[in-house]
């Protein structure tokens, strides 16, 4: 009898600009299942690396929102296939996490991939939904179209980590926004999996960046940071959520409070999230010959 | 070579017509001269944008002219006016009349200014003249198949000789609109160039009938071919055709002429015509005057007003100034 | 032609004679309470102040500085009126009132013009041609989507938020409290509006048109007052909606009050806009909008195309149109129908403008303005043209809120768009050109709520209205502005 084979163990980095760093502070921290297994040391990022994120998102947001509609589509529903392809990887992964049962994980697994084809398919009509021709009284063409509002800081659900985190990063990248989300601090591998899916798929580097840590440490510099437009603070601890909208006013952040705790990640998601970083620009024009 | 201020003023003409005016000595001889270079210097002009400039003119609407100013609005406007009779029906006899109110429109009051001039068909010419002898209001003829246009040059040069050789100091000629759309330009301005010569000593308008031009791009480029080919005068309609004139359309000639003076050197005037009955019209008018190229276009030396029953109306508004009572239709002759 | 022996006088200008519009319709009361739930009452905490005019500083009337007690009393009343008669009103009764007071700000358009130009300084023109028939249109605008909410995009029944405290400028009151209200009425909220300290009037006077159109009692709730009576309104935990319009600064001070509260937040705030010019625009045209841009309102507008972007090969050109038609614009008594340039709203705001316009001397910009005579009461500052100027100077970065134009050049779109964005602002962008193509690419790269292109200050109830990011969030007008009062 040959010996058991040892099992290759993956290193969880950060998601930055489309490459894997480790954090530039070199520093990391134990993840462990739902159950107390050690999982991994992940990347414990800094305020440096949500500085060099930041500088990711907001370098690849001229080209993402510059991209039509329909090629954004066609990138995001690119995701869908890759994840359906690994679906067993992320079951197991969620399985770890959460401690959910085979069924629920699948199911989860199974929402998020379907939840990045809603979204794929939003993308050439957002504009259609939200914006509008108007009728002003004078020889003037008017219309209103939605747009991105820029860079946007997310903090992921602390109650899905998969699932969850699809259904605040989807919304916004779809709406031609680039992101940087940092993860479920206790359940971040389900997470850093994905963006292994992202870099792989055809989403371009930098749309979407993922920091592992310590939240209280690297939100706060996220809201604070005057080059993000947005904030969404979904899976903020609510006590501090206050700090960090304060926080986001010095730049007149828009801000999404936190999701509701024990959300239903999985109910049909509408449009709210859709519409949460757009901006509308209305145009006039002169009619005239 | 202009002078700084000249420079300054020139403004909205772009560098390259500059360039290019410059270059033809500025006596627009050259640019006709060559129909090709014509299109491409009325191409170059700055458009103008429609509801822009109507905005404009509605905004200048807005002003409100009372008491003094009122009264000197009104006499200005009469001693603009071409006293104009134009139809069919015309007579030795209605000719007369209104030459008679033309060289004193208010007999009980000497203090109303004569208006600028009388103006008819050529036929009628000598008539007027006759009736305006030793009067300060000058002769204008219609003339080259107004109002269409629609005859052979020879026609139409033969028809301002008419009306020069019978006594017409001005000559109120129309340009061939279809020639003009049909990007003919270099015809049109062939045709001004002979008119003017054909004028000899009389001053020439010329009517761009800027109803059947369209746009007010079109109205930019009909004055400046116009001024190039020498019109003392741009005008804006027969006032047989509608839309007449409009303050828009005056606006856009006023800014041609500022333009045009401030690269060439020579004023040209401004006449409209058609449709302007009332005195608050003529107001509209002396506004955009007034705050588009200013004073100096503020007489009839540069500005005229076409027009017939105009002037009873500012008659009856001027005594309303005066006596705070407003007239009767019946205070004020009709010719 | 006339005689030439005989000289000529030169002639002269048309000198517009003074065509005052009559103060006596305004029937100002020497003083106004506050009104709270339907009636003007006097305050219970607050003092009293005076409301003066900008451009001769005679007082106009006596108002109430609210309180905090008078700020709860309004608040109360408002909430009492959204668990009363309003929250249960079908839309279509709503609608209803709403039309009533569209019709009443129509038929006491003339007085409410007066009131709006004595108390803020602007051109009766302005107030009666711009101010007063928005606020009107508006009204009526809304008023036709309170009974179709449910077609409106925000799903099958969209709920009102409950009780918005409203806190609006004093660049355009009348006109400001219209686009607060309607919205807001129209989805069945109930309104604390605080109108600027300067210019209280205004929404006082409308306060009786709403009694007039029989409003239920408590609905809209109006309290006077300063910076701190706004305040109170906006930490009052009764209230669900914070919406502003003001100043980046207290809409900062106003998102970090609002933070960690369940209210929902709007704000419209300052602008830096840029108005671009290509060497191939209609120029006559462009500069009529680069003056409409910044001279409207005394360019106390927080969408003021305040920073001229114009190609290098046409720039002396248009600076020197500029100036000729700057020469032409009529500085004076704001109730001369003439007027185009009225007072500056304030003491305070006018040493704002001067202290901004020395420092952009001091940086080394050339100062223009056409020669005028100011009045010698009130507060008052010329048209004013600043040319070599450089995106580092502070009048090419700071909201001025004045009449100054800041002249920058640039050679390309790229530098264009570049130079247009490079501004914590984002409210509205103008861009002249008569290539089709290059308006919408223009329009697409400009991170600005409103782009107007071949136009420039332009304002409809259809249209949406609001930043990108430093100058706000949310907008008003137009479908779009239903949401700022919806629970969506």
């Amino acid at each position: 009898m040959s010996e058991p084979r040892l099992e290759v163990k993956k290193t969880y980095k950060l998601f930055i600009a489309g490459a894997f760093p480790r954090s530039e502070s070199g520093r990391s921290y134990v993840v462990e299942s739902h159950d107390g297994r050690f999982l991994a040391n992940v990347a414990w990022a800094s305020r440096k690396d949500v500085r060099e994120a930041v500088v990711a998102a907001r370098a690849a947001l001229s080209k993402w929102s510059a991209a039509t509609a329909y090629n954004r589509g066609q990138v995001l529903y690119r995701v869908a296939e890759l994840l359906e392809d690994r679906r067993d990887q992320f079951v197991a992964a969620v399985r770890d996490a959460e401690g959910a049962t085979q069924r629920s994980a699948s199911a989860q697994v199974a929402a998020s991939i379907d939840l990045w084809v809603w979204y794929a398919g939003w993308t050439d009509k957002v504009a259609q939904v939200a914006g509008s021709s108007n009728p002003v009284a004078g020889p003037y063409f008017n219309f209103s179209v939605p747009e991105p509002t820029g860079v946007v800081g997310i903090v992921a659900p602390t109650d899905s980590s998969l699932l969850g985190l699809v259904a605040v990063v989807a919304p916004v990248v779809a709406t031609a926004n680039t992101v940087i989300v940092v993860a479920d601090e206790r359940r971040p591998l389900p997470a850093v999996t994905l963006t292994e899916v992202l870099a792989t798929s055809d989403v371009p580097g930098g749309v979407v960046n993922l920091l592992t840590g310590p939240v209280d440490e690297l939100a706060p510099v996220l809201a604070a940071h005057r080059d993000v437009d947005g904030l969404d603070l979904a899976g903020a601890p609510g006590e501090a959520a206050g700090a960090l909208e304060a926080a986001g006013a010095t730049n007149i952040k828009r801000v999404a409070r936190p999701a509701p705790v024990g959300f239903d990640w999985s109910k049909d998601p509408g449009t709210s999230r859709l519409l949460r970083f757009v901006e509308t620009k209305t145009v006039w024009h002169p009619i005239g010959i | 070579m202009q002078t700084a201020e000249q420079a300054r003023a020139s403004a909205s003409i772009p560098a390259a017509a500059q360039r290019y005016l410059a270059a033809s000595s500025l006596d627009g001889g050259a640019i006709v001269a060559s129909e090709e270079r014509l299109a491409r210097f009325l191409a170059g002009l700055p458009g103008v944008d429609q509801v822009g400039c109507e905005a404009r003119a509605a905004m200048l609407a807005t002003r409100s002219v009372k008491t003094t100013s009122k009264l000197r609005a009104i006499d200005l406007a009469i001693s603009m006016i071409d006293l104009t009779t134009l139809e069919g029906a015309d007579t030795d006899g209605k000719v007369k009349n209104l030459c008679a109110k033309a060289r004193r429109p208010e007999p009980a009051d000497d203090t109303v200014p004569a208006v600028a001039a009388v103006c008819v068909y050529p036929d009628l010419v000598t008539m007027a003249r006759r009736a305006l002898a030793d009067s300060t209001v000058a002769v204008a003829s219609v003339a080259t198949a107004f109002p269409s246009g629609r005859a052979s040059l020879a026609v139409k040069l033969a028809d301002v000789a008419d009306a020069v050789a019978a006594g017409a100091d001005e000559v109120d000629m129309v340009i061939d609109r279809g020639a003009f759309l049909q990007g003919r330009y270099g015809r049109v301005a062939e045709e001004i160039v002979a008119v003017k010569e054909t004028c000899g000593g009389a001053h020439l308008k010329v009517i761009l009938e800027t109803g059947e031009l369209s746009t007010y791009d079109n109205v930019r480029r009909a004055a400046w071919l116009a001024m190039l080919a020498g019109a003392d005068f741009v005008k804006t309609s027969t006032g047989k055709v509608s839309p007449a004139s409009t303050v828009p359309v005056a606006l856009v000639l006023l800014e041609a002429v500022r333009d045009y003076e401030a690269v060439s050197g020579r004023a040209v005037g401004v006449k409209v015509a058609g449709g302007i009955r009332t005195t608050k019209d003529a107001i509209r008018y002396l506004v955009a005057v007034n705050e588009t190229v200013g004073a100096r276009w503020l007489t009839s030396d540069l500005f005229r007003i076409g027009a017939s029953s105009l002037l009873n109306d500012l008659l009856l508004q001027r005594r309303k100034q005066l006596t705070g009572a407003y007239a009767g239709a019946d205070d004020v002759s009709v010719e | 032609m006339t005689d030439t022996t005989e000289p000529r006088a030169a002639p002269e200008a048309i000198e517009y004679a003074p065509a005052p519009e009559s103060r006596a319709v305004a029937r100002l009361q020497s003083s106004y309470g506050l009104f709270i739930d339907g009636a003007f009452r006097e305050p219970i905490d607050g003092t009293v102040f005076k409301t003066v005019s900008p451009s001769s500083e005679e007082v106009l009337a006596e108002v109430v500085q609210a309180g905090p007690r008078d700020v709860d009393a309004a608040v109360t009343a408002a909430r009492a009126a959204f668990d009363g008669p309003w929250g249960s009103m079908p839309g279509r009764q709503r609608a209803k009132y709403l039309f009533r007071i569209a019709r009443l700000i129509q038929e006491r358009s003339r007085e409410l013009a007066v009131v709006e130009t004595l108390d803020n300084g602007k051109p009766i023109r302005e107030s009666r041609d711009v101010d007063i028939p928005l606020a009107a249109a508006h009204f009526f605008y809304y008023a036709g989507w309170a009974d179709k909410l449910e077609h409106a995009g925000f799903g099958a029944r969209p709920k009102p938020l409950g009780v918005a405290a409203q806190v609006i400028p004093w660049n355009f009151p009348l006109l400001m409290a219209a686009w607060k209200l309607a919205p807001a009425l129209a989805t069945g909220n109930t309104c604390v509006l605080k109108p600027a300290e300067t210019t209280p009037l205004s929404a006082l006077v409308l306060a009786d048109i709403l009694q007039q159109a029989e409003l239920p009692d408590g609905v809209v709730n109006v309290l006077t007052g300063d910076g701190s009576t706004g305040a109170s309104l906006v930490a009052h935990d009764d209230v669900d909606k914070v919406a502003f319009t003001g100043s980046t600064d207290v809409g900062r001070r106003i998102a970090e009050m609002v933070a960690g509260t369940s209210k929902r937040l709007t704000l419209e705030l300052g602008g830096k806009a840029a108005n671009i010019v290509f060497a191939d625009a209609a120029l006559d045209q462009a500069v009529e909008g680069i003056v409409n841009g910044i001279f409207f309102n005394q360019g106390h507008v927080c969408c003021a195309g305040s920073r001229l972007l114009v190609e290098e090969s046409v720039a002396s050109t248009v600076v020197d149109m500029l100036k000729r038609r700057l020469a032409t614009l009529r500085l004076g008594d704001p109730m001369d129908k003439n007027t185009d340039i009225g007072a500056i709203n304030s003491a305070e705001q006018l040493g704002r403008i001067v202290a901004l316009a020395d420092a952009g001397v001091d940086e080394g910009a050339e100062r223009w303005s056409p020669a005028c005579v100011l009045p010698e009461k009130g507060w008052w500052f010329p048209p004013t043209v600043f040319t070599d100027v450089s995106p580092s100077h502070r009048i090419a970065r700071e909201e001025i809120f004045g009449p100054v134009l800041s002249v920058l050049t640039f050679r390309t779109p790229d530098e264009a768009v570049e130079k247009a964005n490079n501004t914590t602002y984002g409210l509205s962008a103008g861009v002249w050109t008569e290539k089709g193509s290059r308006i919408l690419a223009m329009a697409e790269r400009l991170r600005a709520g409103v782009v107007w292109a071949n136009t420039f200050n332009r304002f409809d109830p259809a249209s949406p209205f609001g930043g990108f990011k430093e100058s706000g969030f949310g907008r008003e007008g137009g479908r779009h502005g239903l949401e700022a009062y919806l629970d969506v």
